[in-house]
């Protein structure tokens, strides 16, 4: 599946160097993260919460019994080894899970304390509070990059009274707009991948979410992207909640607070362990998380 | 740096030794079909071209196996096999073409194309007359078959690929069945249907359903598997900012997908433009002017083409060859100006 890709495009992924990425140096690399970010976080709200979330495609039991908290202005990383549920998990935090046919799920998620799957909700604005940007960038080809970014309002039926302002906001914050402010009526599909993952983060933004959900958004770019997006997810913590899935055990050491390792053991996919990053990649509670941390599986 | 020292290179081209063995085997095969044919009652251009062939298959073999072995022969005879009926298929396109071309030029002229025939009849000399009328009538009719179908058409794709709903199966297995239906059944429902069972005689309108009626299924199946080239990627993206189902179909889905349902479109007019059959019960022949899409007999290209065709002198043919001809220019113009309309959106 998609997980091979990664394997290949990704030069820094776990399995292809094992030796670089021992446990110390991960946990280094957290502890720094974690020194630089306690300053910054403040309080926002409360956050986005899943209780006994379990998903279903068809018949097949892909997630089991996961509760997690994510408090608000916080990163989590998700990680876990291939078909561990941590997509399926995602999804169902914005409710993108149903749009595959034949699924269900069990559970609650709490968003401000609200369930988003109570019956008779708007499901639209549960989605336009809680954004999400995709493994693969997918700007929409027929806008410009202006238009793509702002593309949200129109989909959504919001009003801006300066959407000139917007735009350059959106795009600031997503690192982009110095590559592209001269060029906001050209076709998105002329970016490089790495800037037309970052220009959906500026659409993804545009419609002011509290939380942004991001599965796998470095998997199919270069180093160099990648950086970028990570300091835009630095940027962005301080102001929001994100939740991140990543196959790159360097990558959730470097930009998350939090981090739930996810396994699934042939069954269905489940939480193994959750807390501090730093914690999971020093001194993991759990022998499996260890093991996956150390490079032993995976 | 002395770049310039650097020779372009292409070791994976033929060899001039390579190309002279292939001249050699084609000529050797022309020679062998020609002589077959001189020595054996078989006779005209298909003899020729059918012996060619076989005889390059033998001797092409016979140079190739030396060099590559019997892995060699099979690769060259797909080739070959690939190559014979590709060449089949654009001699019948080509030859259409030349006769349509060769015999209905003779016939064109400035009032073939600015006059109509109520002065003048079919059996008059070439130059007398035209078909205007008919030119008008033909694009009046795809005119209003795109505005019944096109919507139709993209709606009901719309329904099969975002809404899925239930009827899905139902509606998949109908367009299927409608795009067999033969054009002259289409003709007769809508005589059937209304003109026999209304006050409405036949008309221009009644042809255009008549048309549309063939035209959707063609739309309908073009643009669902446009829209299902759509990535899953994009809708969700849509989704997930908070749109509405419509809202991410209508901005996102469609101008997406905008190119390949002018496509749809095309396919669709061409599957209709030179439907005759249809017409006869629905429009019926005329040989002036009119301009009232609701009310009258309608002159279109189709239908000169087969009064021409009847009338069986040789200006009545001359005239429908022309007509013929003049029928490929406006589709011909048509499609390049959709082409173009269409381009206007990014490529990538």
């Amino acid at each position: 599946m998609n997980e091979s890709v990664q394997l290949t495009q990704n030069g820094t992924h776990m399995s292809d160097q094992p030796k670089n990425t021992t446990p110390s140096s991960l946990s280094d690399v957290a502890a720094k993260r974690a020194e630089t970010k306690i300053a910054g976080t403040q309080p926002l709200g409360t956050g986005l919460e899943a209780r006994g979330v379990h998903a279903w495609f068809d018949k097949h039991h892909a997630l089991e019994d996961v509760s997690l908290d994510f408090s608000a202005g916080t990163v989590t990383a998700l990680i876990g080894p291939s078909g561990c549920g941590k997509s399926t998990f995602i999804r169902t935090l914005n409710r993108m899970h149903e749009f595959i046919p034949h699924t269900s799920m069990a559970g609650q998620v709490l968003l401000d304390g609200k369930d988003i799957y109570e019956p008779g909700i708007d499901v639209t604005k549960i989605r336009l509070q809680i954004g999400m940007v995709f493994q693969k960038p997918n700007p929409f080809p027929s806008m410009t990059i202006g238009e793509n970014v702002l593309s949200g309002l129109k989909l959504a039926q919001l009003k801006v009274d300066n959407q000139e302002d917007l735009l350059e906001e959106c795009l600031t914050r997503a690192g982009l707009w110095t590559e592209v402010k001269d060029r906001l009526g050209a076709h998105a599909g002329g970016l490089s991948g790495g800037q037309q993952q970052r220009l959906c983060i500026a659409r993804a933004l545009a419609v002011k979410p509290k939380v942004l959900l991001m599965d796998e958004p470095c998997s199919a770019l270069d180093p160099g992207s990648t950086l970028r997006i990570e300091e835009t997810i630095s940027q962005l913590s301080k102001s929001m909640t994100i939740v991140i899935v990543t196959h790159n055990m360097q990558q959730a050491a470097r930009v998350s607070d939090y981090t739930a390792f996810f396994l699934s053991d042939g069954g269905p996919g489940q939480m193994i362990e959750v807390g501090p990053t730093n914690e999971i990649f020093s001194r993991p509670r759990d022998e499996r998380t260890e093991n996956y941390v150390t490079g032993r599986f995976g | 740096m002395p770049t310039s020292t650097v020779q372009k290179m292409r070791p994976w081209a033929a060899s001039p030794k390579d190309r002279a063995l292939t001249g050699l085997s084609v000529l050797l095969s022309v020679l062998t079909a020609i002589l077959i044919v001189a020595v054996t009652p078989m006779k005209g251009k298909l003899a020729y071209f059918a012996l060619f062939f076989l005889a390059w298959f033998v001797i092409d073999s016979l140079f190739v196996v030396r060099k590559q072995g019997s892995k060699g022969v099979r690769d060259g005879l797909a080739a070959k096999v690939t190559l014979f009926g590709a060449v089949i298929v654009s001699m019948a396109v080509f030859s259409i073409l030349w006769a349509t071309i060769s015999k209905g030029v003779k016939g064109l002229n400035l009032a073939f194309v600015t006059e109509n025939m109520r002065e003048a009849s079919l059996f008059d000399p070439i130059g007398k007359g035209g078909i205007l009328h008919a030119i008008l009538g033909t694009l009046m009719l795809i005119a209003i078959a795109i505005i019944f179908s096109v919507p139709m058409g993209i709606l009901t794709a719309l329904y099969l690929t975002e809404i899925k709903g239930r009827a899905v199966g139902l509606i998949q297995f109908l367009v299927q069945a409608m795009s067999g239906v033969p054009s002259v059944v289409a003709g007769l429902f809508i005589y059937a249907a209304i003109i026999l069972n209304t006050p409405l005689r036949s008309s221009g309108f009644l042809g255009g359903l008549a048309l549309t009626i063939l035209m959707v299924p063609t739309v309908t199946r073009t643009a669902q598997e446009v829209l299902n080239l759509v990535p899953r990627d994009l809708r969700e993206a849509g989704l997930a900012m908070g749109a509405t189902q419509w809202k991410t179909v209508a901005l996102v889905v469609v101008p997406a997908a905008r190119s390949g349902l002018i496509t749809a479109t095309i396919l669709g007019v061409a599957r209709i433009a030179g439907e005759t059959a249809p017409l006869l019960f629905t429009v019926g022949v005329f040989d002036s002017y009119n301009f009232n899409p609701f009310k009258g007999d309608q002159g279109t290209i189709p239908t000169v083409v087969w009064r021409g065709l009847m009338g069986g002198t040789p200006e009545s043919v001359q005239r429908a060859w022309s007509a013929i001809l003049v029928l490929l220019i406006v589709v011909l113009i048509m499609f390049v100006l959709a082409r173009s309309f269409g381009s206007k959106s990014p490529k990538k």
